[in-house]
């Protein structure tokens, strides 16, 4: 790729460092992408200036979806904030249950019944393959491939279907609650949750096939959306996003939680840092989880509870304190930063969702220079989504 | 822990430290040597990641709290440093220098707690509120409930009947009561 901009058509920067747009001029052009764009991840728009058709300037404006989770949980009681903290993520909801549960429990001492960690970590890892069906499909949509969608969405489908009987519910689970788990897992669970994964399976190495062969997947983005190794400090990079530059950060290998450090594995890493590594490392990531799924399967505890008694959770207090918990979602690290105060309620939550730094600081740096087509498949290979940003 | 509390003592003042695990400490300082101990944790001691940074308004002491939060993932071991701000035109000074991502931080705070960061890159710019003319919403003494009762319409909630007299009217309704 030998191709260089030609300079002279770019603004020129003002003493504070803005660049100087001059919109009267004809060279430059303002662009909505999203909040309604087919391109976009969620409810979120990027304001776009264009000369031609690149793209000189990127500035992501995220709002849209703003309900003040973190404020409206300082007026609930730890219990009642379970409905809430689920919808903060919706295609995996599930760790924000994980996180903010882990975190009530250390502040008050709870302890959790083996079991019930085993159960957590199959969870997870459930939540993980459908967030990864779901941007598989996203991903190869933006690149003009429907068909991936349709392939992923239908065995998302039957994941959901294992959750539903699960839990009670295809989507916001609330299973995850503070002591362990709701419930014991269904007489035969486990082998239709293999079935699951033999479907799991054979779609993906359909995928594999389609998308990940296919010539102009392969030239459209390989090379494009390059993430530069040194960034990943500087801009908090976590989870797939920075696995695919070289960076092997996975908090379940890192700073292992649940079970995770009884499990056999080691994180997907490539060194393309473009969006077909990034796409290829998800690819992986899937599979590698579908494995988890079967040694969790094969090793967790047959018998025992699965639930620590609580106090009267209406009336629980829990003695001021503060605490970080964190998982690997994913798109990286999720975290939960939990202020106690003594009360009823909690005094602060805070979240630490990974797309916070990758769709913010991130994107509008990797989005100058790139043409106006390669913007929805460079958003979506960050794989955000917009809750965890403005919560 | 107790070892990074001790070189950390070394270059600069420090109070109190809370181990709230192994791996977790939070540690209180003065505002004034917040970039001093970042720098040294981040270069010195490997914490390279910057976690979050995150605001906790203590009303009752009139004191905002900032919660920088750093990680070291070779070694499994995170810190939180506390910074404690009068909230009277509260403001604290930029770290976007040496981490780029935490301007993005402090325009949220600058938002939702009303804590200015100056010469952060477009801090005054709307995040996420549209034309907020309120308090900022995430301090303590911002009603919630006040606010939607005076911007919001009322709107009738469900209605609730007792499910046994409700389910014997609707399926045999020529029964009575």
């Amino acid at each position: 790729m030998n191709y260089q901009p030609d300079r002279s058509k770019y603004p020129a920067k003002k003493a504070d460092g803005t660049l100087d747009i001059d919109l009267t001029s004809g060279k430059y052009l303002k662009l909505w992408h999203g909040p309604n764009h087919p391109g976009i991840t969620g409810n979120m728009s990027v304001e776009l200036t264009v000369c031609g058709d690149e793209v000189i300037e990127g500035k992501v404006h995220v709002g849209y979806l703003h309900r003040g989770f973190e404020k409206l949980m300082e007026r609930r009681s730890f219990i009642q904030c379970f409905p809430i903290v689920c919808r903060i993520c919706v295609p995996e909801p599930d760790f924000n249950e994980y996180c903010y549960a882990a975190a009530i429990e250390e502040l008050s001492g709870v302890v959790v019944p083996e079991r019930a960690h085993w159960i957590r970590t199959m969870i997870l890892e459930m939540g993980r393959i459908n967030s990864y069906l779901m941007y598989l499909g996203g991903q190869a949509g933006a690149l003009g491939q429907g068909v991936i969608g349709q392939w992923t969405t239908y065995v998302r489908d039957l994941m959901l279907d294992r959750f539903e009987e699960l839990t009670g519910a295809r989507i916001y689970h609330m299973f995850i609650l503070p002591g362990g788990v709701r419930d014991d897992l269904p007489e035969g669970f486990k082998d239709r949750l293999e079935a699951t994964l033999k479907e799991v399976d054979a779609v993906l190495k359909d995928v594999h096939d389609v998308m990940f062969k296919n010539a102009v997947f392969k030239r459209r983005t390989i090379g494009v959306g390059y993430i530069d190794p040194a960034w990943v400090d500087e801009y908090g990079i976590t989870g797939p996003n920075a696995r695919a530059a070289g960076v092997a950060k996975d908090v379940r290998k890192d700073q292992p939680y649940l079970v995770y450090d009884q499990l056999d594995f080691e994180p997907v890493v490539d060194h393309g840092s473009d969006i077909y590594t990034r796409a290829d490392v998800r690819r992986r990531d899937v599979a590698m989880s579908v494995d988890l799924l079967r040694q969790i399967l094969a090793k967790m505890p047959n018998e025992g509870p699965v639930m620590a008694k609580l106090p009267n959770v209406l009336h629980w207090q829990i003695p001021r304190g503060e605490t970080y918990i964190r998982g690997e979602c994913s798109r990286g690290e999720y975290g939960f930063y939990l202020v106690t105060d003594g009360s009823r309620f909690p005094r602060r939550v805070n979240v630490r969702g990974p797309s916070y730094t990758h769709a913010m600081t991130l994107l509008e740096r990797m989005i100058v220079n790139t043409n106006i087509s390669d913007v929805a498949a460079l958003m979506v290979s960050l794989h955000t989504y917009p809750p965890e940003i403005e919560r | 822990m107790h070892k990074l509390y001790e070189n950390l003592g070394k270059i600069i003042p420090l109070g109190e430290m809370t181990l709230q695990r192994a791996n977790l400490a939070f540690i209180t300082l003065d505002r004034r040597y917040l970039r001093s101990a970042l720098h040294h944790l981040r270069d010195v001691e490997g914490y390279s990641h910057l976690v979050l940074l995150t605001a906790v308004d203590w009303i009752e002491e009139d004191v905002f709290q900032l919660t920088y939060l750093l990680s070291n993932r070779t070694a499994d071991v995170d810190v939180g440093l506390r910074v404690m701000l009068p909230r009277e035109n509260a403001s604290m000074d930029s770290i976007h220098d040496i981490w780029p991502t935490a301007a993005t931080y402090q325009r949220e705070l600058r938002e939702m707690f009303g804590i200015d960061f100056p010469g952060s890159p477009r801090v005054n710019e709307e995040f996420i509120l549209e034309g907020w003319q309120e308090i900022p919403p995430y301090r303590r003494d911002f009603d919630t409930k006040k606010y939607s009762e005076e911007n919001f319409a009322h709107r009738e909630g469900r209605v609730t009947k007792d499910p046994a007299s409700h389910m014997k009217e609707l399926l045999y309704p020529d029964r009575g009561q």
